[in-house]
């Protein structure tokens, strides 16, 4: 690799390992002292590496200042001295000693306590997605900003508020209790989920960056599976989940960005590796007796990883969502079993099934009412498609949309 | 929005019996009626179905067993819903895969404590 890719890269990995670390070690209303420390690491490398070319072992490089850095900083912060260096357990005079441990094990361990820490009800979702992006992924604000369509910012301001409420509610770096620990996963759970999904629906543009919010989130759960704490039935089907929708993430656009339909999806662009590794996790997930609402979605996502259409298939997705309905409700569920009620039992009862719904306000709902409405009454499928296009927002969908009315159109 | 409870009841040998596929038949139509009822976001507890099995405990101690097999409107299960009105809710009971077994649905308002 070289130095002007290996920088952002060793950025974003290093950059979270770094902060966990030293953020553990300060506490975690001292986070930006933690995120000061590492950025200046990065900035001294880049001025360094420029000039002397790269060390030998980059990583190593970077834990070394960082350890320096950590240390100086204690040294010379009169109010960090002696207010915080006590609860540290260290002496002025010891302080030179202080081990920072920047061993793979604390790394990792460090990263999913900060997990806990970042994962609060107490701060919004999407605030909990920033952070994690920024502490835990290493992600440039300028990036996060990207990924969200807004500005940078508005995504400081979101951020600074986040770390001002977690510092007031006094979050602790830490594992929770074990009594505690399946309750508290569940918000990691859906924060990572929420993560995966905005690197997956987003209507950013910028493919790369949708494919590593994607991986991110991947990464994230994968690091709940190596800690035997952590390492739940929920999390490696969310894991196998996430791994059966990002299969198809090349599949899923053209080269002109625009969306592919799963029916006319290239199944020669499906990542088969990555549907290998969520049928581990989902066989990984099957171990104990939990069904959990990732449990369910992972077995729909399992059945899409097969193309061919078979009754059987859609049976057992209709099932399949009508579990995940009576676990929780969402739109996005009751459309798409409404979908799945379509091709299991026909048309006509799914028709009668999706007038109940009255989701109306959903462009997603038109377009359902638009596919189930198509042959049974052009007519009214019509209606519903341009009800549709009236309520939708980004030019891909429009221009789709304008194409199906006009296949229907000239099929009349 | 109220909270209704069905109670689903049939005569005992009314009871679907047949081959495993006819059985996995019946409970589809079960679940699609419920998930029909949960997509519409009106689903509170999909309930439980209960055995046959039963005991009557009466006053000063007497304890009776059946015979369960012999009533004619054994509760078979229940499921809590949530609607605007009673004319929703039975609206929504009117779907329910038990009346060709010649059961019915009992609909209540819950009056929570």
């Amino acid at each position: 690799m070289k130095q002007q890719e290996l920088i952002p890269h060793l950025f974003r990995t290093e950059f979270s390992k770094i902060t966990a670390v030293l953020a553990k070690l300060f506490g975690f209303e001292h986070i930006e002292i933690a995120e000061d420390i590492a950025s200046d690491t990065f900035l001294l490398a880049s001025e360094t590496w420029s000039i002397k070319g790269l060390p030998e072992n980059p990583a190593a490089w970077l834990y070394t200042v960082a350890k320096n850095k950590a240390k100086d900083y204690l040294r010379r912060n009169k109010l960090f001295s002696e207010k915080i260096t006590p609860q540290l357990q260290y002496s002025n005079s010891e302080l030179h000693e202080l081990d920072i441990d920047l061993s793979d094990t604390n790394i990792v361990d460090s990263q999913l306590q900060m997990m806990f820490a970042i994962c609060q009800p107490a701060i919004p979702p999407e605030a909990q997605i920033g952070l994690s992006l920024r502490i835990l992924c290493g992600f440039g604000i300028e990036e996060i900003a990207n990924a969200f369509l807004s500005n940078k910012e508005t995504i400081n301001k979101r951020l600074m508020r986040a770390k001002a409420k977690l510092r007031e509610e006094n979050v602790e770096i830490a594992f929770p209790a074990n009594a505690e620990i399946d309750k508290r996963l569940e918000t990691v759970l859906t924060t990572i989920y929420l993560l995966f999904n905005e690197g997956y629906h987003s209507l950013s543009q910028n493919t790369t960056i949708r494919k590593d919010l994607c991986l991110e989130a991947i990464r994230l759960a994968y690091l709940l599976t190596i800690n035997p704490a952590t390492d739940k039935p929920a999390v490696n089907a969310l894991l196998a989940l996430m791994c059966f929708h990002a299969s198809r993430f090349e599949a899923r656009t053209n080269p002109d960005g625009e969306q592919v339909l799963y029916e006319d999806q290239d199944t020669s662009l499906w990542d088969i590796e990555l549907i290998n590794r969520g049928k581990f996790y989902l066989n990984r997930a099957a171990e104990g007796g939990e069904l959990s609402k990732y449990h369910v979605e992972a077995g729909i996502a399992w059945w899409h990883t097969i193309y061919e259409d078979t009754p059987e298939k859609w049976e057992s997705i209709l099932q399949l969502y009508n579990r995940l309905l009576m676990i929780e409700y969402s739109p996005m569920a009751a459309l798409n079993r409404t979908y799945a009620l379509a091709k299991a039992n026909g048309k006509p009862e799914a028709i009668v099934e999706a007038e109940k719904l009255q989701l109306t306000g959903n462009q997603l709902y038109y377009t359902l009412l638009g596919h189930l409405y198509t042959d049974v009454d052009n007519g009214k499928a019509i209606g519903h498609l341009k009800m549709a296009l009236n309520l939708a927002k980004s030019d891909n969908d429009k221009a789709t949309l304008q194409k199906t009315i006009l296949k229907i159109t000239e099929g009349l | 929005m109220k909270d209704f409870l069905f109670v689903y009841r049939n005569d005992f040998k009314n009871q679907p019996t047949g081959s495993p596929e006819e059985l996995q038949a019946i409970t589809k139509k079960w679940m699609d009626w419920i998930g029909g009822i949960a997509a519409q976001n009106k689903l509170v507890d999909r309930g439980n179905r209960l055995t046959h099995d039963g005991r009557v405990v009466k006053p000063n101690n007497v304890v009776t067993d059946g015979p369960y097999t012999e009533i004619k409107e054994l509760i078979g299960g229940y499921s809590i819903v949530k609607a605007e009105s009673f004319d929703e809710a039975v609206e929504m009971a009117k779907g329910c895969p038990i009346f060709p077994f010649g059961g019915n649905v009992e609909v209540r308002e819950i009056n929570p404590m």
